[in-house]
């Protein structure tokens, strides 16, 4: 066999008490795609940050094609032709494609002359494997899916060949994702070597050559993808069988809890985002809106939750209508039962340098058992989220770290905890188990058709399809602001599929 | 996840830093020094001897430090709604007005210890007022802050000017100032503390407001860790989106915010107005709002240190005026050029030496170093 072109020796790493690396061996085979999987906070992003010059080893060494690195910053693993591409894109919004990809690496004191050398080097990356992106866009302007596709390029035209993504396809709809997948096929037969971290088994089978499963800071197996199964997998990672489909029993839907009635929304240039939406969500039914990311789904949350305002339409929550042309308090929706998990939780859910248990009341921070008068009630506080803690596994246990130290998913499940705890009437959920590993994700299926089962309405937006299916009682497709087809449970992928891509009613039913 | 900084151990990053920070600048003053034909070392003795070398010295000290509490907690409060609160100079000289019309009107009925409170809320109440107009401007319109409050220091300086010569003068006075108050608008002086300590203070302006600067530090701390309303500050301090989201009203919050730091800022004038020169007069601020944010950066807006900065900052006071008096190359223009240097390298240059400090801490011990937390969805 060839020379590794990337080798892990003994590579530990620890954050105060928690073990986030310990003692990993691994290598990876040049020219060849391999996964990572692992639970949240089993220290995927730590070893492949390690890896990238972000955090330093406490113990270990780094061979790279055969030779030891001393990586102590990206520079230096850039110098040895090592390429990352995060899950948040570090791109500079409104620069061009072209000034993004030479920022940093602009090599020549006159920025004309580098900006045409470049211009003509990605024209060859563009061609050469197929990652077609305007270089004079701006990227504000580019779907999630183009802008990876330029952080791809910032790598590639750094010289990578061993390129890593933490978690790539977490934002990217199915066909954004599958592009990707043709996309790193094609480098890998440049004879250029990938490692893939993500929580997708069904990706790991479809793209890898050889998996890696990491629990708890360690490297528990490695294995050749044609030789493993789905199943094999999840359980390496959990420790445990894990239930890979939800069990649900029938829904009992009751009283309407929530209806929109021809919700249109507009945004800052007029354009309108949410187009005459009506819909129902009954208490004990879950209402699934599948649709590609960007057709209005988080326009739609924000309006019915109290953060933007609509043009016209209503909203009714539990009887009573929910204001919105001014000033619509979250507050009050929150007292009248209405709980919000949403999508960005990173900016809007969490407060990232807040202490975990300061995030755990976030938007019920006025409820009298968290304060004393204008006093906030440190004690009680503490003490509720240490048991939300307890009670949805968040790891590291500890309420008073930096909410940024969790790990992506364990920051989701600080944010479920929140909402879900608060015993809403109706719960909106965007993207529940976005960046959440398959044991979480198990645990949050099973916690959202409990509150189904306990009579509460739920709207759930996800771009997962899969996710939709299991849990709808009803499925709403949205295309382009417009809610273009109901279904039941029983739809096909491909039924949905179409309806999403914004084929008519009439021709995808045929 | 841009900046790949590792955190650094708290004493670290609370105790060396700005430690190193100030040998820096002070081995910088020393080149300047230097270069006009002065003994730097020599200096540095007269400066630091002239600060706290004798009881007179430390008590005037602490009476810089005292406006320096004030301001420099102004503007944290305001900073950790991430707001940036320049005018403190305008708020505190407004705040005097506030000052002096209690004063004028209570001295000679009440005793200083009835006068004192009432003095306190007309400080902070003028603070706060002009501290209100930039606030709502900000929250309603989206002016900057920076922009309007620098604005509002000019409209003070020229409104007190007016006041003061025109309304507040004594007919038959020359001196655009207020007539001297009577005893019940005069705070006790605090020498007797430092005399309990074996100090000998022959007379120096350090009053009861000292005391009041450090309640009021106290009650900061308590303010921005342990209310609702100092919660919700951050809160939209660190992500004014997650404050939206949890319902916290952004137009509230910077008026409350502002307020707040008006009213602190405001409080700064009881120092000098009615603990030393008992009588409001022109300019008597006299830089200290602008120190104020100087103090707040250095004391990384929080209120332990705060006090501790806002001493540093009444010793280069202090005992920069000694300089002036004691070495003849030195002008008062020199000792504010000293003052900048600290400024710079504590204030605005805080991070300069953080990246290498964390290497080099990351490279003895990697382990002691855990790690600034990543922004990425992939942390
Ligand atoms: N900067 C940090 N300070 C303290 N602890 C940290 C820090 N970064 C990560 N950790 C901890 O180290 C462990 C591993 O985290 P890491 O981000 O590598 O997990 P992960 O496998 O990428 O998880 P996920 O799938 O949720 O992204 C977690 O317990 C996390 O809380
Ligand atoms: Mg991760």
């Amino acid at each position: 066999m060839a020379e590794a072109a990337i080798e892990l020796k003994g590579i530990s790493k620890n954050f105060g008490s928690v073990r986030a690396n310990r003692d990993i061996d691994l290598k990876i085979a040049p020219g060849t795609i391999h996964g990572i999987i692992g639970e949240n906070g089993a220290g995927k992003s730590t070893l492949m940050s390690i890896l990238y010059g972000f955090y330093q080893a406490d113990r270990g060494e780094i061979f790279v094609n055969g030779e030891r690195a001393v990586i102590h910053a990206s520079n230096d693993a850039i110098a040895r032709g090592i390429g990352m591409v995060h899950q948040h894109f570090m791109l500079v919004h409104n620069f061009t494609v072209l000034e993004n990809v030479i920022l940093g690496a602009e090599g020549e004191p006159l920025l004309k002359t580098s900006i045409a050398k470049a211009r003509s080097e990605l024209e060859r990356l563009e061609r050469d494997y197929g990652l077609e992106v305007d270089p004079d866009a701006v990227i504000e302007d580019l779907p999630v899916g183009l802008q990876q596709r330029v952080e791809i390029l910032k790598a590639l035209f750094r010289g990578a060949d061993i390129l890593i993504l933490d978690e790539p396809t977490g934002v990217l709809t199915p066909a954004e994702a599958e592009h990707l997948f043709r996309i790193l096929r094609q480098l890998k037969d440049e004879g250029k070597t990938i490692v893939l971290i993500t929580h997708k088994l069904r990706e790991i089978m479809a793209v890898t050559d050889n998996v890696s499963v990491m629990r708890q800071g360690a490297l528990v197996a490695t294995r050749k993808t044609e030789e493993t199964t789905v199943e094999e997998l999840a359980e390496l990672m959990v420790g445990r069988r894990v239930l890979l489909r939800v069990e649900k029993g029938d829904a009992h839907p009751g009283d309407f809890v929530l209806s929109v009635k021809n919700l249109t929304v507009e945004d800052m240039r007029g354009v309108k985002m949410v187009d005459d939406v009506s819909l129902d969500v009954r208490a004990g039914e879950i209402v699934g809106i599948a649709g590609v990311a960007g057709n209005g789904q988080t326009e739609l949350l924000e309006t019915i939750t109290g953060m933007r305002k609509a043009v016209s339409g209503t909203v009714t929550l539990d009887g009573a209508p929910v204001e919105l042309t001014g000033e619509a308090d979250p507050t009050d929706l929150r007292r009248r039962g209405m709980a919000h998990v949403p999508e960005d939780r990173h900016n809007m859910g969490l407060v990232l340098p807040f202490e975990e248990n300061e995030n755990a009341i976030l938007g019920y921070h006025w409820q009298d058992k968290y304060v004393n008068g204008p006093f906030l009630d440190i004690e009680a506080i503490r003490r509720d989220a240490q048991e939300k803690i307890e009670k949805y596994d968040i790891r590291p246990t500890d309420a008073r770290l930096k909410t940024a130290n969790f790990s992506g998913g364990n920051q989701q499940k600080i944010v479920l905890a929140r909402e879900m705890e608060q015993d809403p009437k109706v719960l909106i959920v965007g993207q529940p188990t976005r960046g959440v590993d398959v044991g979480a994700i198990e645990f949050i299926h099973k916690r959202l058709i409990d509150m189904r089962d306990q009579g509460k309405a739920v709207l759930l937006v996800s771009v997962e399809l899969d996710e939709i299916r299991s849990l709808s009682d009803r499925i709403l497709v949205m295309f382009a602001g417009r809610i273009v087809g109901e279904r039941g449970p029983d739809a096909t992928e491909g039924e949905l599929g179409l309806l999403m891509a914004g084929v008519e009613e009439k021709e995808a039913a045929e | 996840m841009s900046a790949p900084y590792a955190k650094l151990p708290a004493w670290a990053d609370y105790g060396l830093i700005p430690l190193i920070n100030l040998t820096v600048a002070f081995i910088v003053a020393g080149l300047v020094v230097l270069l006009i034909g002065e003994n730097p070392l020599r200096a540095a003795v007269i400066l630091v001897d002239g600060a706290i070398g004798r009881g007179q010295a430390i008590a005037y000290t602490l009476y810089y430090a005292t406006s320096f509490i004030f301001t420099g907690l102004a503007v944290a409060v305001a900073f950790h709604s991430s707001l940036f609160n320049i005018g403190g100079e305008g708020q505190a000289y407004v705040g005097g007005l506030g000052v002096a019309l209690v004063c004028l009107a209570f001295d000679s009925v009440l005793p200083w210890w009835l006068t004192f409170p009432l003095a306190i809320l007309g400080a902070a109440l003028f603070g706060a007022a002009w501290a209100l107009i930039p606030a709502y401007f900000q929250a309603k319109r989206g002016s900057h802050i920076v922009i309007t409050t620098i604005m509002f220091n000019f409209i003070a300086a020229s409104l007190m000017v007016y006041l003061l010569v025109e309304v507040l003068k004594p007919a038959g006075s020359q001196a655009p100032q207020t007539r001297t108050f009577l005893e019940g608008g005069q705070l006790p002086k605090l020498n007797w503390m430092l005399e309990a300590m074996g100090f000998a203070v022959r007379s120096a302006p350090l009053n009861v407001s000292f005391l009041l600067a450090l309640v009021a530090a106290f009650l900061v701390w308590v303010l921005i860790w342990r209310t609702r309303l100092g919660y919700e500050i951050r809160m939209r301090g660190h992500s004014p989106k997650a404050a939206r989201y949890a319902g916290v009203s952004e137009v509230r919050v910077i008026i409350v915010t502002m307020l707040i730091s008006g009213a602190l800022a405001g409080m700064m004038a009881l120092n000098p107005v009615m603990g030393d020169q008992n009588r409001l007069q022109i300019d008597f601020v006299t830089g200290a709002g602008f120190v104020g944010i100087a103090v707040a950066l250095m004391g990384r807006s929080h209120p332990a240190g705060i006090v501790p900065a806002a001493i540093l900052f009444g010793m280069l006071y202090q005992g920069g005026a000694e300089l002036a008096f004691e070495m003849p190359g030195i002008s008062r223009d020199m000792i504010v050029i000293i003052q900048g240097l600290v400024i710079l390298f504590a204030g605005a240059l805080e991070h300069m030496f953080r990246p290498s400090l964390q290497a080099l801490f990351a490279s003895f011990s990697p382990r002691a170093v855990g790690a600034e937390a990543k922004q990425g969805e992939s942390a």
